[in-house]
């Protein structure tokens, strides 16, 4: 199978871990993603006033790219997702916005473009018994501490990945691969975002608060799905060590290594 | 209310599609705030003087520029208002005029560690400057 991807600007660069990783395990697991040509960045964070457009352009483009190869639209980057997702959404439910932006496109973009993350693709595309059976390498019941922080989950009127509150989709993963997961809960909770460029000290309090609460539960590591996330709780808040969670997958599918070369 | 302020109140519902109406002054949306106290004025507050027209002290507030966006308030509001949507809004009228930006470009370079990814500069942009 193959899908239309999304990596984003970070995973070409800080973040790129958590895309090679991706496009291996993805491999594994019998789905191609299929990079969009001359993607465009997606701003990092959705704007939520009506009124905004040229912000909103590069997602429709993504989406209008993946439209027209009849592809569900994946993407990894938890900021990337929400901004994409939200941005589709609108398309389909605001009609004065969705004619704002068809005024520059070539053919008019409906809405109609399937949005999934990458754990929504192992979920639902792939299925959990699928890669419990492409295990390697699992874990031997190492105690993870799932991050869903905010962008994957909320806003879950537009999101619906899972529960806002309780979240499993992680957890799922995590036990398919041999690892026991963590429940602890500032899961869900913000680790301070873009505001670290202004003020440290608050994301090392949001980070802490995070990263504490895991470690307080016994977790031995931490997995996210955000370059901003991973950012944050690594250089505000140590106590924990942080991966992608595309790195743990590609330990327990045995295709770490080869992510490196 | 002032000419001036109704004016502003009226932008500021019509771009965030916000009806402060709604809300009950049941503050959850600022207990569930991951930066509540940072802010001088906190969601529900926002959300109070939207709907008296008191725009012009949140105008000029820092608390415009602590909003996560992590969209905690509009997940939890039991009244569905969306408290994190009139704060986006506010803000935007303000960095929207000239000269306004709350991050310039040449402010950045100070801010940079090997470390920080793309995404938060783009994020930074994307929230206070236009």
């Amino acid at each position: 199978m193959k899908v239309s991807y999304f990596p984003g600007c970070t995973l070409k660069n800080k973040a790129k871990q958590l895309d090679v990783y991706a496009r291996r395990c993805a491999e594994v697991l019998g789905i191609t993603l299929e990079e969009i040509e001359a993607w465009q960045c997606c701003g990092g964070v959705f704007t939520t006033a009506n009124d905004e457009v040229a912000t909103k352009l590069s997602s429709v483009r993504a989406l209008q790219a993946a439209q027209e190869k009849d592809q569900a639209l994946v993407t990894v980057c938890s900021a990337c997702h929400n901004v994409i997702k939200q941005t589709n959404h609108a398309m389909q439910t605001n009609a004065s916005f969705a004619d704002k932006v068809n005024r520059y496109n070539d053919t008019p973009y409906d809405g109609s473009t399937a949005v999934y993350h990458y754990l929504e693709m192992l979920r639902d595309l792939v299925g959990v018994d699928k890669i419990k059976e492409k295990v390697v390498n699992p874990l031997k019941g190492e105690k993870i501490a799932a991050y869903y922080g905010c962008l994957l989950l909320r806003p879950n009127s537009v999101m619906r990945m899972d529960d806002p509150e309780n979240p499993s989709i992680m957890e799922d993963i995590i036990r398919a691969i041999g690892g026991t997961p963590v429940i602890y809960p500032y899961r869900n909770e913000c680790c301070g975002g873009y505001v670290v460029m202004e003020s440290p000290e608050f994301a090392k309090k949001k980070s802490n608060a995070v990263t504490e609460s895991a470690a307080s539960f016994g977790a031995s590591r931490m997995v996210t799905a955000c370059p901003l996330c991973k950012y944050n709780l690594e250089k505000n808040a140590p106590a924990v060590p942080v991966v992608y969670f595309t790195e743990l997958l590609a330990e327990a599918l045995g295709v770490k290594e080869d992510a490196n070369a | 209310m002032h000419n001036s302020n109704k004016k502003l109140q009226q932008e500021i519902i019509r771009i965030s599609g916000v009806n402060p109406k709604k809300c009950m002054r049941c503050g959850k949306c600022t207990a569930t705030c991951p930066a509540f106290d940072e802010m001088e004025y906190h969601p529900h507050q926002f959300v109070a003087m939207v709907e008296d027209g008191d725009i012009e002290p949140l105008l000029k507030s820092e608390s415009l520029y602590r909003c996560l966006t992590c969209f905690a308030c509009v997940d939890r509001c039991p009244r569905n208002v969306e408290p994190a949507k009139l704060v986006e809004a506010v803000r935007l009228t303000v960095i929207r005029q000239k000269d306004a930006n709350h991050l310039k470009a040449d402010d950045i370079p100070a801010m940079l560690d090997e470390d920080i990814p793309q995404q938060a500069l783009v994020s930074a942009f994307r929230k206070y400057a236009k």
